[in-house]
């Protein structure tokens, strides 16, 4: 049996930036994409302080070659561009007869049609075309069509870990021996209903987000997409693809607490880490950074610090959340800030929570708040933990180090 | 190996606890078959029910009827799948956006999120282990089965509670009903196979089951595998693909003595689905059931518990359509379902 997976391919697309050396660049700039919103009509467009793709959908649409192609979701484009980067990266265009899977995160879906056209199909026939494409499930299968894909897919909602979430199943599907690599991660774009709906919440931060700061206000969404290529080791003798990085742990765990809100002491937060941790054989102490969900509410912020605390005990590895720059890419954050971790890994650099200023009097530990450079890392986690206590945790290892 | 240790459906029939199996078939006359609701409270705390909608309390009352029919109370996993979600809680979202939605009611907005029915499930049940929610149309309730057995075989599970569940509203059914695939009037439930009213007829229902480890005195069967095929070019294709799921898990064609039938009204597809029948499956029986639960995203939850019936109790209920005949025969019973013939889903079931 299979027991090794290798991460052989990377894409995201994000507000900082349209792919993975793009996003790198503006972390390594501190360019931060959180600002007003420009592409989304509500009455609520003057007071959110978002992360957006600095593209219209005719603009996307030609980014991904497919312009007049009406009939596909904001959401949709966005993960065909980030899984295309991946395919790409892990030349999987150049390998056939591969057991190659699809599997992607979403929740949303194409509500951005769907949410302009409602009332049209209610009441006439003007706009079926876009009918079907607003279902999860649709920009799974589009993202299939555009890369010729036919093997497993599915899609999984968890909300803000699904994209988490799929790369942990495929990596279990892949160890089951049942797929030989696999195309992980999620995508979200920004649409009205999710805007509205969580600004009902009274989550959303009008001002740049502020995650593990004693003055944080709540979240700043964001939209983006990015996928993981996973390959096993068996078939990557055969790809002879670059390794990028191993996936060594993952942990899902539920907070069974509440519908929207994080238990005081961090329970799932503490059992997805320790599950990824167990997993992976390491020794809490080799691990070099922690990319944190760290959205910025009052709420996460404390649980998941509080669970890190409890897990790492006096000895906290680097700790930030890059929310502050992507904004919480809800579905898609899991694979974006995998990528962010794994970008982390491969440079040696911690990056920074931006916007840090006030130590949160409830937690020892205090995020970095400067970028740092020049690190031996060698082991790196990422959380991702979503409404309905859904927590997942991933951990990836430098390869050929032991 | 993985076995099917419980089952709790709701559906448009009587399949609540302490009703024959499926006998008498219950007629509807509406414009889709409406899912035939237990009392509520039994399940869920009345103060915890008073804010959840319909498909939640659907959910958590078929976990629980499933957990209660398994003798356990509490899973090791928690797994939903559904192709819509709470559609009544987005309907409700997308009409106050019409107007402006500055001022969303948040309610609706939490439990349209497609996880709400695992997490609520896992909130009754204090349960905190794995937790996942798959919403790919008819490969939903696929996926969770498929990773159900792989966490009983990575022995990360002995019993996992998966299901699959969707609702269907008038609002809904006006908006996909433009499609032209949907039956654009009412009829009886009983008559869709000799209707001349054109289109699949609608439904809606929630079925889950705790898939386990082990075989005790409650199982019904052995959930062998689930396979889920994208856009198959053509007939042959997906006739060869239930060949080599077949021959993958160790049977040929002459095993399966039942194959539960992804028809649905729409000729266009049901033609389809003879086709791949006579093409992989010439000898088996076929049995039709959808007039009995309707078409839905996560349908093959119900068809599971009719085969899963079927092999524990060595009986076809009446109210199911058998052709050409019963079988000599009830042990290997293979699940077809589709979604509009691009995504097609098989589940083998074993006695």
């Amino acid at each position: 049996m299979p027991s090794r997976i290798f991460v052989t391919g990377l894409g995201l697309i994000s507000g900082p930036g349209n792919n993975v050396q793009d996003n790198l660049d503006s972390l390594l700039n501190l360019r931060s994409a959180v600002g007003p919103l420009r592409y989304i009509e509500t009455s609520l467009k003057d007071e959110l302080c978002v992360s957006e793709i600095p593209m219209s959908k005719e603009e996307l649409l030609e980014y991904a070659g497919l312009s007049g192609n009406e009939a596909c979701s904001r959401n949709s484009l966005l993960g065909m561009i980030a899984a295309r980067e991946a395919y790409l990266h892990a030349h999987l265009n150049e390998n056939h007869g591969l057991r190659l899977g699809l599997i992607s995160g979403t929740t949303v879906g194409g509500m951005d049609e769907c949410e302009k056209y409602y009332q049209d199909f209610l009441t006439n026939d003007s706009r079926n075309e876009f009918i079907d494409i607003y279902d999860c499930a649709d920009s799974t299968e589009k993202i299939a069509e555009y890369l010729g894909l036919k093997g497993f897919m599915t899609t999984i909602s968890t909300a803000c870990s699904s994209a988490a979430n799929s790369i942990l199943f495929a990596a279990r599907m892949m160890k089951a021996g049942k797929l030989d690599c696999a195309i992980a991660g999620g995508t979200e774009s920004l649409t009205k209903f999710h805007l509205n709906g969580f600004n009902a919440l009274k989550i959303l931060d009008k001002q740049p987000c502020r995650p593990f700061d004693a003055t944080r206000n709540g979240i700043n969404l964001g939209e983006g997409a990015a996928y993981l290529v996973l390959e096993t080791e068996e078939i990557n003798k055969k790809t002879g693809n670059k390794i990028i990085c191993e996936l060594i742990g993952y942990g899902n765990a539920c907070e069974a607490f509440h519908q929207t809100a994080s238990s005081p002491d961090g329970t799932g937060a503490y059992l997805a880490m320790k599950k990824a941790l167990d997993m992976s054989g390491e020794q809490p102490g080799n691990i070099g950074y922690i990319n944190a969900h760290g959205t910025g509410t009052d709420n996460n912020d404390l649980s998941e610090g509080r669970a890190i605390e409890n897990l790492f005990k006096g000895k906290v590895p680097y700790v930030s959340s890059t929310k502050p720059f992507t904004g919480h890419m809800t579905s898609a954050a899991g694979s974006a800030e995998a990528i962010i971790s794994i970008l982390a890994l491969q440079n040696g650099i911690v990056w920074p929570n931006m916007n840090f200023t006030t130590p949160m009097p409830e937690l020892n530990f205090r995020p970095v708040a400067e970028l740092i450079r020049g690190l031996d890392l060698r082991v790196v986690m990422t959380n991702s933990f979503g409404f309905g206590g859904n927590d997942s945790s991933l951990i990836f290892k430098k390869y050929g180090i032991y | 190996m993985a076995y099917i240790n419980g089952i709790g459906t709701i559906s448009p029939q009587n399949t609540l606890l302490g009703h024959e199996f499926l006998e008498p078939a219950v007629e509807h006359t509406g414009d889709f078959l409406k899912a035939v609701e237990p009392v509520f409270k039994t399940y869920i705390d009345p103060i915890a029910a008073r804010r959840m909608s319909r498909l939640i309390k659907m959910g958590i009352s078929s976990a629980k009827i499933c957990m209660q029919d398994a003798g356990i109370s509490m899973p090791d996993a928690i797994i939903t799948g559904t192709g819509l979600g709470s559609v009544e809680d987005t309907e409700k979202i997308l009409a106050e956006l019409t107007v402006d939605g500055k001022f969303l009611n948040p309610t609706p907005f939490i439990q349209s999120t497609y996880n709400t029915i695992s997490s609520q499930i896992a909130i009754a049940l204090k349960c905190h282990e794995y937790n996942s929610t798959y919403v790919h149309r008819c490969f939903s309730l696929e996926s969770c089965l498929i990773d159900a057995i792989l966490l009983i075989g990575e022995g990360s599970a002995m019993n996992v509670l998966a299901g699959g569940i969707d609702e269907m509203t008038m609002n809904h059914l006006t908006i996909i009903r433009r499609l032209g695939i949907w039956k654009r009037e009412a009829i009886r439930n009983l008559d869709l196979w000799s209707s001349k009213i054109p289109g699949a007829l609608a439904g809606e229902g929630s079925a889950y089951f705790i898939i386990s480890g082990e075989r005790n005195e409650r199982t019904y069967a052995r959930l062998e595998a689930a396979e889920t095929i994208y856009k198959p070019g053509s007939v042959e294709e997906t006739a060869a693909s239930v060949t080599r799921f077949l021959n993958g898990n160790g049977l040929s064609h002459e095993d399966i003595d039942l194959v539960m039938m992804g028809n649905n009204g729409f000729e266009e597809h049901d033609s389809i689905c003879e086709e791949v029948v006579s093409s992989a499956l010439p000898a088996s029986a076929r049995v039709l059931y959808k007039h009995l639960c309707g078409e839905y995203h996560t349908g093959s939850g119900f068809a599971l518990f009719v085969a899963a019936g079927i092999l524990k109790k060595q009986h076809i209920p009446a109210s199911l359509i058998v052709r050409p005949s019963p079988p000599k025969k009830l042990e290997n019973i293979l699940i077809h379902n589709h979604y509009r013939n691009t995504d097609h889903a098989f589940i083998l079931v074993r006695r």
